[in-house]
């Protein structure tokens, strides 16, 4: 099989001078179907900040699923389907194109507008207009991102959706919530003592999480908004909040009777029902998509490996046999797929084993990757690496073919979670 | 407490802390190396002071005795005490005591036992490979385990407190099978220190 390997620095030419993250594309695998597409640099009238049909190509040339065109070379600059020469395009081989622009209106306002164009048929495939706050752009464009993805896959886009990680500065621990992309990155809680496993609650308005400020893992609750609740703070360690997908409950894991164990409890901290009993280590439980299992990892058969439990306790499996040593469970939102940490010969990666058959494959490169985390739409997984000594995000399209490595200059960043769609 | 006694545990001291040091450990890691008034470093900064302070040479004595009367009084402090060694170390993904901790468990048990108003926290810790949840699990069963074998020796849960950090206070980027041992470990802290 042939295998050819795209490198691109793209900090220096596809995003702004703003920027703060560095973001280097590898893609692996010959057969990959990629879809010749022209994103025209948008027409910008009056003195917008920020150029963001740049921000919708590397949005779309993340994916590895676009082969996206050098336009610096076509004379003309459409931005609208009605000014478009598609001999031009053609002689690109483009297949589709997308064209728009940006117009600052009074009251300190912008019109933008796209339109995304069948080369071949010369028709237009989907178009939008938003009327924004400068502050929007950004969020616009990852919305007309998540449009032209949607048109030409037939799946959902995630480029407007969110990702919270626990980013390690100067001595600090601070958990940050940015755009998919890894910019805008806002600190929503920082501290001296460490705080793990943050986790979207199914609405995406909330993060629960652990901190440590109070020696010893503690469970908070925080809203976007800033509001903050104590969640569960039993005797002994309270950690690894799960979201019901409803939202209604959580999985958490105590050591209030000895090790640890499952539990589930609500949402505002009320009715707190233990999910497991063994003498083992039962942790890091996770949801299934319909609510009726909760995936966990446990040593209770020697080596860690991934068991499921019904909701109500009443029936226990195992789900992971391959491999000596799996952890920290994430169910793909279509329920089909588990992703997890697996030791590898001494490496741990991301795996992602199929329900259905129980086959296996092992994702990611790295030495020490944790915290698989699925995209909304699964396609793509988020998840913890390191590199040059520090921890820094990656992620893998579920096929293993696309890997991207994500890297917020000065941090040290770890356990990615991704939000869900926010409409 | 004869001098070539103190010499080599001087010694040992500064070897573990260069170890130590090599590995980048955070102050956690660094309890076997903070005997502090032994160590040479301890004592021209515990001088320094005393010269500025218009070289009042009875201050300086003063810091020496203090140091040796503050050892002869708290055997926990004293690093020629077995009760100031205070970490148990543990294999891989193991909980197991080790038979070679024994006597540091046993003499702490006894202490305890003679003192019963005296607390312990046993704070369990991992090395940074495996998840971190799994760790933080891992180090509160490697802190019970340290509690059961003082409970075996006749110690009450009145007098011990179990906590974890998982690999949360480990010595960051540990290269080797030395440094990471170091990380997989129990310490025995008393309430207070």
């Amino acid at each position: 099989m042939h295998t050819f390997r795209i490198t691109l620095l793209l900090i220096a030419f596809l995003l702004s001078a703003t920027s703060h993250a560095a973001l280097e594309i590898e893609i692996t695998g010959g057969s990959a179907q990629q879809l010749p597409l022209a994103i025209v640099p948008f027409a910008q009238v009056g003195n917008p900040t920020d150029n963001l049909s740049n921000i919708v190509a590397a949005d779309l040339k993340r994916t590895g699923m676009f082969r996206l065109l050098e336009t610096g070379g076509v004379v003309s600059r459409p931005a609208e389907i009605s000014q478009i020469k598609y001999a031009e395009w053609a002689a690109l081989q483009a297949q589709a194109m997308a064209v728009g622009k940006v117009e600052v209106l009074t009251g300190n306002r912008l019109n933008v507008s796209f339109q995304l164009v069948d080369v071949l048929k010369q028709t237009q495939l989907t178009g939008m207009q938003y009327n924004i706050a400068p502050n929007q752009l950004r969020a616009t464009a990852h919305k007309i991102a998540d449009a032209i993805y949607q048109k030409l896959t037939g799946e959902a886009g995630i480029f407007a959706s969110r990702i919270a990680y626990i980013n390690k500065m100067n001595g600090r621990y601070a958990l940050q919530v940015a755009d998919a992309d890894g910019e805008n990155a806002l600190t929503m809680v920082s501290s001296k003592e460490p705080i793990i496993s943050p986790v979207w609650s199914p609405d995406g308005s909330k993060i629960a999480y652990v901190s440590f400020e109070k020696k010893k893992p503690i469970i908070y609750v925080q809203s976007l908004s800033g509001q903050r609740t104590v969640l569960a703070s039993f005797k002994g360690n309270n950690s690894a909040p799960a979201w019901s997908p409803d939202g209604t409950k959580l999985a958490i894991v105590l050591t209030y009777a000895a090790n640890s164990q499952l539990y589930i409890i609500n949402a505002d901290g009320t009715d707190l029902k233990p999910l497991t009993k063994s003498s083992a280590i039962d942790t890091e439980p996770t949801w299934s998509p319909d609510a009726n299992w909760i995936y966990f990892s446990s040593d209770r058969g020697g080596r860690p490996q991934i068991y499921k439990v019904s909701s109500s306790g009443a029936e226990l499996q195992r789900v992971t046999f391959e491999g000596g040593y799996n952890l920290s469970p994430r169910i793909s939102p279509d329920g089909k797929s588990l992703a997890m940490v697996r030791n590898d010969g001494g490496k741990f990666r991301v795996a992602l084993q199929d329900l259905a058959s129980g086959q296996v494959q092992v994702l990611s490169e790295g030495g020490q990757d944790e915290s698989p985390s699925f995209a909304p739409n699964g396609r793509v997984l988020l998840y913890a690496t390191r590199l040059a000594g520090h921890g820094a995000l990656a992620a893998v399209s579920a096929d293993g073919r696309v890997k991207q490595r994500l890297n917020e200059t000065g941090g040290d960043i770890r356990e990615p979670a991704w939000g869900p769609l926010i409409k | 407490m004869n001098k070539p006694t103190w010499n080599s545990k001087l010694l040992s001291t500064l070897v573990m802390a260069l170890l130590l040091a090599a590995c980048k450990s955070t102050p956690m890691v660094d309890k076997p190396a903070a005997v502090e008034d032994k160590s040479p470093a301890a004592a021209s900064a515990a001088t320094k002071p005393a010269e500025v302070a218009a070289a009042d040479t009875a201050a300086v004595k003063e810091v020496v005795i203090d140091g040796t009367a503050t050892n002869a009084n708290n055997p926990l402090k004293d690093p020629s005490n077995i009760l100031s060694k205070r970490n148990i170390y543990f294999d891989f993904d193991s909980d197991a005591v080790k038979a070679e901790f024994r006597p540091i468990i046993e003499a702490h048990a006894k202490y305890l036992l003679a003192n019963r108003t005296a607390k312990v926290v046993l704070q369990g810790n991992t090395d940074e490979r495996g998840t971190r949840e799994y760790n933080l699990s891992l180090g509160q069963r490697r802190s019970v385990a340290v509690k059961k074998s003082l409970n075996l020796l006749g110690v009450q849960d009145a007098q011990i407190e179990t906590v974890s950090f998982g690999e949360e206070k480990a010595s960051a980027n540990c290269t080797d099978e030395a440094c990471a041992k170091q990380n997989r470990r129990a310490d025995i802290v008393y309430e207070n220190e």
